[in-house]
């Protein structure tokens, strides 16, 4: 059996304070597979970013790992040295942040970027190098690619910008894409543009995407599966429709019922009370529990864990109680 | 006739974005002005929201702030109650309408001062208007105030930093309370902070506008925030509105083709599967606007009036539409 794309197991990230040292990740386990797309989605504070830092290698000092394994294509990479790790970013997996600006060198042309990107990682000749770079502005929507590879990034807008972000990203062909809030900061209609952007090549070229987003429409346009998480842990995972059709875990269920959409009945939105808890505050037992409306003792007491629950799995003692009575 | 809390007609201003006067003089380029907003018109009935809706640059906050006094408008009226702000010209005549009507940012951490307790920062505006003069009563109403937007009396003696962005947005709408006012111009209330919170606060807006019998101006780029709490609506594009209309007609058969575009890029969250069209190109440099209808080089419907002459507000139904296309009634339904 072949191990899937991205495994994490048991994924723990500790951030040491003057105040002691703070759980930020705890016990994240997930999968992707080849070619799929999953979306990690969560409020600020859930712990998304620091996960998808983790996979690609760049936890911010001092956040550090304390537990737990991420293979790729079932090689462990993150205990590889930094050189071994610098070879796999951006020749197996790709990565596109929130800000366009701050992956791109106001100095060089975008085209100079490119080139650079690509001969570091395929063994292609400076006008092979080139002709790929064009290709790749053109596979990214740019109009006329080959004029524009001489523009540097301040000449371009946000939506092109994160354009050429992305045909960084996928300069050497990599299995994997991490995108942290890849459309956060653009216009909605840039953010349309570039969701099916990513969509398409996420079809064309076979390439596994983790989309790590706030926004539940993002995912439900174009995750495969989705990842719920809640102060530093998974509390539900399973197919978008699943989880956004008929969520299982009372957050996700309350993050549902929160957004508004259009055609929807008006009047007052379910609101969950309260605020994600702060690092080093988070509650024992289930982290929701201060929140939550159907919380009874056990919550408070023990921490669950990802169980099934119909065609997902959810981290809430709501299942076991069920089955119990 | 309704009663009309704001009345806004013909409203225009410009920024000067040229380069210096010597590189002008060197290069001989002349003077730029940037129109940010131009010739905008409509008004909103007590006690009722109108939304603004539209994508950076097309003037949305800019107007917030002319409505506000923060910027004096280069051309056109604003009339709050019946007094016109422009014939107001010193401070003194323009603080009666000033504590009427009052702002709430986008940012909650830029909007509150870090070295004032809260309870000092909603006590301002009651100081400022000279509304309660003894401090025993200017207390009773803070903690009044913090309780209507469900904070403890004892978070008055707490400093902004140790509140989240919901409970800092809370914060701003008790100082905006403060003055006791009619009209409040909010301003992206809601795009800085967490789903469920905003569900906590747009919630908490509608309860106070009821309670309060306030009237707003709601400006916002998310068509399902507005969906939600507007009674009418109006779209921006570079600087004019294209589309006014009552809330639920504008969503139910939105007529310009931007209003459209908006419309199809919400995501699909009921995942209906409901087939659109693609967006096609970028908002403009507002400084240098295309021709004819600004969003021509954009419509799949645009001709060659559309690229030459500058549509005006037309009714069409029930609603008001800038579009050739519209009134020439070459427009095909639009499906959702």
């Amino acid at each position: 059996m072949t191990p899937p794309l991205l495994e994490i197991s048991h994924l723990s990230v500790a951030l040491p304070t003057r105040r002691g040292t703070f759980t930020a990740l705890d016990d994240v386990s997930f999968a992707i597979e080849a070619g799929e797309v999953l979306g990690v989605v969560g409020e600020s504070g859930a712990g998304k970013s620091i996960t998808a830092a983790a996979i690609i290698g760049l936890l911010e000092p001092p956040l550090r790992q304390t537990g737990g394994e991420i293979r790729l294509e079932g090689e462990r990479i993150d205990n590889l040295p930094n050189e071994a790790l610098r070879r796999i970013r951006g020749k197996r997996i790709g990565a596109i942040f929130q800000d366009p600006l701050t992956s791109l060198n106001p100095l060089y042309t975008i085209g100079r970027q490119l080139i650079e990107t690509i001969r570091t990682h395929l063994p292609l000749s400076e006008r092979a190098a080139r002709a790929r770079a064009i290709e790749l502005l053109q596979e990214t929507g740019i109009p006329a690619a080959s004029e524009r590879i001489a523009a540097y990034p301040h000449q371009f807008s946000g939506g092109m910008r994160q354009r050429v972000v992305i045909a960084l990203a996928l300069a050497a062909n990599p299995r994997l894409l991490v995108a942290d809030e890849p459309t956060t900061a653009l216009d909605v209609s840039t953010q349309a543009q570039i969701i099916a952007l990513l969509k398409r090549l996420c079809r064309d070229h076979g390439t596994a995407i983790m989309l790590v987003t706030h926004d539940m429409g993002v995912i439900a346009e174009t995750a495969d599966r989705v990842a719920v998480m809640y102060a530093g842990r998974v509390v539900e995972i399973g197919p978008v429709r699943d989880v956004v059709k008929a969520p299982r875990h009372p957050y996700t269920i309350g993050l549902m019922g929160s957004i508004p959409a259009i055609g929807h009945p008006l009047g007052r939105l379910r609101q969950i009370d309260g605020a994600m808890p702060r690092l080093g505050a988070i509650p024992p037992g289930c982290a929701f529990n201060p929140r939550c409306t159907q919380v009874f003792d056990r919550c408070r007491e023990a921490r669950p864990d990802l169980l099934p629950s119909g065609a997902t799995r959810s981290a809430c003692w709501l299942e076991g109680k069920i089955a119990d009575d | 006739m309704t009663d009309m809390l704001l009345e806004i007609d013909d409203l225009a201003i410009g920024f000067d974005v040229s380069a210096p006067w010597l590189t002008r003089l060197l290069t001989g380029t002349g003077r730029r002005l940037l129109k940010a907003v131009d010739g905008v018109s409509f008004s909103i009935a007590r006690g009722q929201t109108f939304a603004l809706v539209g994508e950076s640059g097309c003037g949305k906050s800019t107007l917030a702030r002319l409505v506000v006094g923060l910027y004096r408008p280069s051309a056109g009226h604003i009339s709050i109650d019946g007094t016109n702000l422009a014939r107001l010209k010193s401070r003194a005549e323009l603080a009666p309408v000033r504590r009427r009507v009052q702002m709430i940012f986008q940012d909650p951490y830029a909007s509150l001062n870090p070295r004032w307790r809260v309870r000092d920062i909603v006590a301002e505006p009651i100081r400022t208007h000279r509304l309660l003069r003894d401090e025993t009563r200017i207390r009773a109403r803070v903690d009044e105030l913090l309780g209507q937007v469900s904070l403890a009396p004892e978070d008055g003696e707490k400093y902004p930093h140790e509140f989240s962005g919901g409970q800092r947005q809370r914060i701003s709408i008790a100082r905006a309370l403060a003055s006791e006012p009619e009209f409040l111009v909010l301003d992206e209330p809601t795009s800085a902070l967490d789903v469920s919170v905003q569900a906590q606060i747009l919630n908490l807006m509608k309860d106070l506008q009821r309670r309060l019998g306030l009237t707003y101006l709601f400006i916002s780029h998310n068509l399902a925030v507005i969906y939600h709490v507007s009674d009418r609506v109006g779209v921006m594009y570079l600087g004019r509105l294209v589309e006014l209309a009552e809330t639920a007609e504008l969503f139910a058969r939105p007529r310009h083709p931007y209003t459209r575009m908006l419309l199809d890029t919400v995501p699909d969250i009921d995942m209906t599967g409901r087939v659109r069209q693609p967006v096609i190109g970028e908002v403009p440099n507002p400084i240098d606007p295309p021709s004819g209808c600004a969003f021509h080089p954009r419509c799949p419907f645009a001709d060659d009036r559309c690229r030459g002459e500058r549509p005006e507000l037309r009714a069409d139904g029930a609603s008001l539409a800038s579009c050739h296309a519209v009134e020439e009634g070459r427009l095909p339904d639009f499906a959702r």
